[in-house]
């Protein structure tokens, strides 16, 4: 990664794109206090200006869903809360209102391995959105699920981003996606990651499923292709790869 | 036809079919031993026909059981010492790099040494009997318990400890919600190969320290049997061991099974 120079406004939600191993993940991790940059800084603020509260006010939503295979549904929600300092039952009754946001609150006792994909992303989003957090950071978040299963999260994460007031950090390689859900989208070049282009996208607030069939959707998802494609986005793509070759 | 029932008859085959092919190895070996042995005409006190091994352990069956208990006993006081004593060692190791480099190799020790051989300083430290035995059965039993149960406290899935460390995890919430559940399939394993090795430790610690109080164990017995030629009983003892061994490994599985199906943790 290299002069990689962002602010990201509180309460906006922004896609970052770019081809696999360009560093948007590691940009996530920075960004968490997960992992440090070997040079440059990271600067987060809270709208209060408490510092210690910054990094309690973060989650990040991993790949896969990364719930504990031992632990209830109920009680994977529950477990930030719990790390934090909440005794269990506490934790528990806090854990029932992400839980009914992502509508699983009839599944409480059920353990992961007897969900679906889908059903094991809403309850990992569950658990990110329990701490109440500021700023969130999802990281491929619905990569491994099927089409129409992610873009039915694709559109509940964007009611959860609307209604909850938060910062959304949204790592993805898919551009539909990223234009359905973000205001603003960053491309990142392959290596050495850079930013080629950050493009608030003119797209009304209100997104319904069939937005990604409007004419200026399409426009939009044409915009991040071409900075994509430009940039060597594709690379390890084959059809794309053999069309260069021709 | 009713699909339940084909299940069922299924169900009945797949068990036969799995305990037939043994238990058909087991006789045709029975009726060869005792074919070839009379048909040569083999010394008893060579080998001896699987009929006189049977009628040897019936003649001598309250001696046997004797013997069984008490090699049992050392062999599962043995067991527990290594799983107290193996896993704490384990979640130690995995606590402290440092802990795990100075003490590692000599709980390497422990696997390598030859048993036989430091078996009577056992004695000297710990007086005959029971004890030495069972401490003879933990030597040989502990390792595999403290390898597996560092294995497995190590190989917790880095995103997990992400996740933990983002939410400022203390060292205890790390250790009890996370490592200790992911270390437990792999903590079993080690229990039940510990739980073979502690009749082979404690039966080996019999033939130096289990002579004291008069109740003697299998490894006595074959002692024993072997000073007076009665191979018919040796064998018969030899048979008693493995099946100790077989059975203590078998409750540790179920036991272990059951466990790990209440809890959900994967294998």
């Amino acid at each position: 990664m290299q002069d990689v120079d962002l602010v990201i406004e509180a309460g906006s939600f922004v896609a970052l794109l770019g081809p696999s191993g360009c560093g948007k993940s590691t940009l996530l991790r920075f960004v968490s206090g997960l992992a440090m940059p070997s040079s440059g800084s990271i600067l987060l603020s809270s709208a209060g200006g408490q510092p210690t509260d910054v990094m309690s006010k973060l989650a990040f939503v991993f790949q896969d869903a990364q719930l504990l295979p031992w632990r209830s549904v109920i009680d994977n929600v529950a477990l930030p809360l719990e790390l934090q300092g909440s005794n269990r039952a506490e934790a528990r009754d806090r854990a029932r209102v992400p839980l009914a946001e992502v509508e699983l609150s009839d599944v409480h006792d059920r353990f992961p391995d007897q969900l679906s994909g889908g059903m094991r992303m809403r309850v990992s989003i569950a658990r990110a959105l329990v701490t109440e957090p500021s700023l969130l950071l999802l990281d491929e978040p619905f990569a491994a699920l099927d089409e129409l299963t992610r873009q039915r999260l694709d559109e509940r994460l964007r009611a959860l981003w609307l209604a909850r007031k938060m910062t959304v950090i949204f790592v993805t390689h898919a551009l539909a996606e990223a234009a359905f859900l973000a205001e603003r989208a960053l491309v990142m070049s392959r290596r050495p990651g850079r930013i080629v282009l950050d493009k608030h996208l003119e797209l009304p607030m209100e997104r319904a499923l069939n937005l990604r069939t409007t004419p200026s959707f399409t426009e939009q998802t044409a915009l991040l292709y071409r900075a994509l494609a430009e940039n060597g986005g594709f690379d390890d793509n084959q059809v794309l790869g053999t069309e260069r070759n021709a | 036809m009713n699909p339940l029932v084909e299940g069922r008859r299924n169900g009945g085959l797949s068990v036969l079919s799995a305990g037939a092919p043994p238990l058909l190895t087991f006789v045709l070996v029975i009726v060869l031993w005792e074919g070839a042995v009379r048909a040569l005409r083999v010394p008893a006190f060579l080998v001896p026909p699987p009929s006189a091994v049977f009628a040897a352990g019936w003649q001598e069956r309250r001696a046997l059981a004797g013997a069984l208990l008490t090699t049992a006993e050392g062999a599962c006081f043995g067991f527990m010492l290594s799983v107290c004593l193996g896993t704490l060692a384990g979640l130690l190791f995995s606590l402290s790099r440092w802990l795990e480099r100075g003490l590692y190799p000599y709980a390497l020790f422990l696997q390598t040494v030859p048993i036989v051989a430091i078996a009577p300083l056992l004695v000297l430290w710990f007086g005959p009997g029971l004890r030495a035995v069972s401490v003879s059965a933990f030597v040989v039993s502990v390792f595999p318990i403290i390898a597996n149960t560092l294995a497995g406290l190590r190989s917790v899935d880095p995103r997990s400890s992400d996740l933990f460390r983002l939410y400022g995890a203390s060292l205890t919430d790390t250790v009890l919600k996370l490592r200790l559940p992911t270390a437990i399939p792999s903590m079993m394993t080690g229990y039940k190969v510990a739980s073979g090795l502690s009749v082979i430790g404690a039966i080996v610690g019999e033939f130096v320290a289990g002579f004291s109080e008069g109740n003697a164990g299998l490894g006595i017995t074959v002692l024993a049997a072997y000073r007076q030629l009665r191979t018919d009983l040796l064998f018969a003892a030899v048979l008693l061991a493995s099946l100790l061994g077989l059975s203590l490994f078998a409750l540790v599985s179920q036991a272990t099974s059951v466990f790990l199906r209440r809890l959900r943790v994967q294998r």
